[in-house]
């Protein structure tokens, strides 16, 4: 699993990136205070900015968040434990891998999302189906890319290992994970991104309760663009945090282990 | 210290010992080839079948227990059919035609998406792979915005949009856009420096780089970018389906979710399923033709 590394502009031209945003937010700022448009969907930034000032200061947003993001992590836990299981045990095991392999290979083909009919049937709207529907969401790039990594550790290591009489169990603990962890993290990074989306999707489909994506919803229905615009941002903000602790972790555990960073 | 040893070793003259010319080696004692025990081959389709065997023992097993839950009473027949009822559902759908209606609704609406996304998105990648300095000016607010997940952008599109099919469109669109532009980018960054350099020396101008040596070398990246966004438009396309649709395949699964057909549900989930397989191990096949002489990445991005 190549990650999408995204790649950083270059020192060079900083000011750059800054252009197409400024004058994106200059045309739309003109456009709502020239009226150009007559609809209510066009708000202005204004707006939008006092919008969000309301609801940073109020209690009832950061209700919704710290639920969604208690949600988030806890699927993200939950699933990531027992993708690193499954994952250790087809990566290790021949024999479990022939057995759940190709089963597992064609669940992970069933789109995420066609899920969630199933599961609010079997453990209803609340809390319970949106952190199952999480771990989910979090436990398939977990298997994939663990088991990936511990089948491709270079068969040369593996072989010096053999050629110093390590037993199994000392193969697996010096030699296998640390070669197969940047891939491992891989996998886990992934599952904090996916599980974030997923977060947003179950409060969509799953309504009840209270969470960031219930707020987009309920902006959306009473025709708040502001609202909507401002869900969107904190979305984005998250999710950005969420990937800048998950690198930030990863480098403190590759140094940990003395792997070079990618 | 080691060196002036070595030194004081190299200024002392050993006498050379006399040493007849060797004519030419005695022979190697010859010894009887070992007879290794080979283990009793076991023929190929022999292990190919106890693979298939073993691959089916745990949908088997589940199959069973299914059954058996349902038959003995376990869980309700509203929150879990039974096997046969969801087989037959299955044969309804495909009997009455219910299947292909909402099955081509939704695959036309992911085709002209991922259409509409993987051009525009091949076409951004290609813009900022060539020029370093439409990259400066627009990959930084091409990141910020990747940033928010494609259901982010739901309420946004439906106020905008409204629920019609332009909704569908643009959102799977931007579904496979985002993974399409950053490969094909990647691609760019990645080009072989060996092959650069074998242009520079052969004196290419810039011009013959990138027709003769980039793009080659990024047709197979951009490829796995079109893979991979047709995957996260499928997923889009099943998400949208739920939320605001009246025909297609997760409107189907809405749909009979809200009137509380579980054998419905697990019918259309069958066939979601099974459409994303085939279309991905399509995608797959032809990925492995164009990767065909390069070294093997392992692992895919799921």
């Amino acid at each position: 699993m190549s990650t999408l590394t995204i790649p950083h502009a270059t020192q060079t031209h900083r000011y750059r990136g800054w252009v197409v945003p400024i004058v994106a937010v200059a045309i739309w700022w003109l456009a709502s205070s020239q009226g150009w448009s007559s609809s209510g969907l066009l708000v202005s930034p204004q707006k939008v900015a006092v919008t969000a000032w309301e609801q940073v200061t109020s209690a009832q947003f950061w209700r919704a968040i710290s639920a969604s993001l208690a949600r988030d992590l806890s699927g993200f836990f939950i699933g990531t434990t027992l993708g690193l299981v499954l994952g250790c045990l087809l990566g290790f095991s021949r024999l479990f891998e022939r057995l759940v392999g190709p089963s597992f290979n064609t669940f992970k083909q069933i789109s995420l999302f066609a899920w969630i009919p199933l599961i609010s049937v079997w453990f209803g709207l609340g809390d319970v189906a949106k952190v199952v529907f999480l771990s989910l969401a979090a436990l398939v790039p977990v298997v994939v890319n663990t088991c990936d990594g511990l089948r491709s550790v270079s068969p040369a290591l593996l072989e010096v290992a053999k050629v110093y009489g390590f037993t199994r169990w000392q193969t697996i603990i010096g030699v296998m994970l640390p070669a197969a962890l940047p891939s491992i993290f891989t996998g886990i990074y992934l599952a904090l991104v996916y599980s974030w989306l997923a977060t947003i999707g179950a409060e969509y489909l799953l309504v009840s309760g209270s969470g960031i994506g219930n707020t987009l919803i309920d902006g959306s229905e009473h025709f708040m663009m502001d609202l909507v615009l401002f869900g969107m941002i904190v979305i984005g903000l998250v999710g950005w945090g969420l990937n800048v602790l998950a690198r930030l972790l990863e480098r403190r555990l590759q140094r940990l282990y003395g792997i070079a960073p990618r | 210290m080691a060196r002036a040893t070595a030194e004081a070793l190299d200024r002392q003259h050993l006498p050379a010992k006399n040493l007849a010319p060797v004519k030419r080696l005695p022979n190697a004692p010859t010894r009887p080839a070992r007879r290794v025990a080979v283990p009793k081959s076991t023929k190929a389709w022999q292990t190919r079948a106890a693979n298939i065997a073993l691959a089916w023992l745990l949908p088997v097993a589940l199959l069973g227990l299914w059954y058996i839950g349902t038959e003995r009473g376990w869980l309700s027949e509203q929150v879990l059919p039974p096997p046969a009822f969801v087989y037959q559902t299955l044969g309804d759908l495909v009997s009455s035609g219910d299947l292909w209606l909402n099955a081509s609704a939704s695959l036309q609406r992911v085709v002209v998406g991922f259409l509409i996304g993987s051009a525009l998105g091949v076409a951004l990648g290609l813009a900022m792979g060539l020029s370093k300095t439409v990259e400066d000016y627009l990959l930084p607010t091409f990141n910020a915005l990747v940033q928010i997940p494609v259901l982010g952008w739901m309420p946004f599109a439906l106020l905008l949009f409204g629920i019609g099919e332009p909704l569908k469109y643009v959102l799977i669109a931007h579904a496979a856009l985002v993974p399409v532009t950053l490969c094909t980018l990647q691609a760019f960054h990645e080009v072989p420096k060996r092959l650069l350099e074998v242009g520079r020396a052969y004196g290419f101008s810039q011009r013959q780089i990138v027709t003769d040596i980039v793009l080659p070398s990024a047709v197979a990246p951009i490829f796995t970018g079109l893979r991979l966004g047709f995957t996260k438009a499928w997923l889009s396309l099943v998400v949208v389906e739920l939320l605001a649709s009246s025909e297609g395949l997760g409107y189907l699964i809405a749909y009979s979710r809200q009137l509380f057909q579980l054998d419905l549900v697990m019918a259309a989930v069958v066939v979601v399923g099974t459409i994303g397989l085939l279309i991905d191990r399509g995608f797959e096949f032809i990925e492995r033709r164009l990767n065909r002489g390069r070294p093997v990445k392992t692992g895919r991005l799921a």
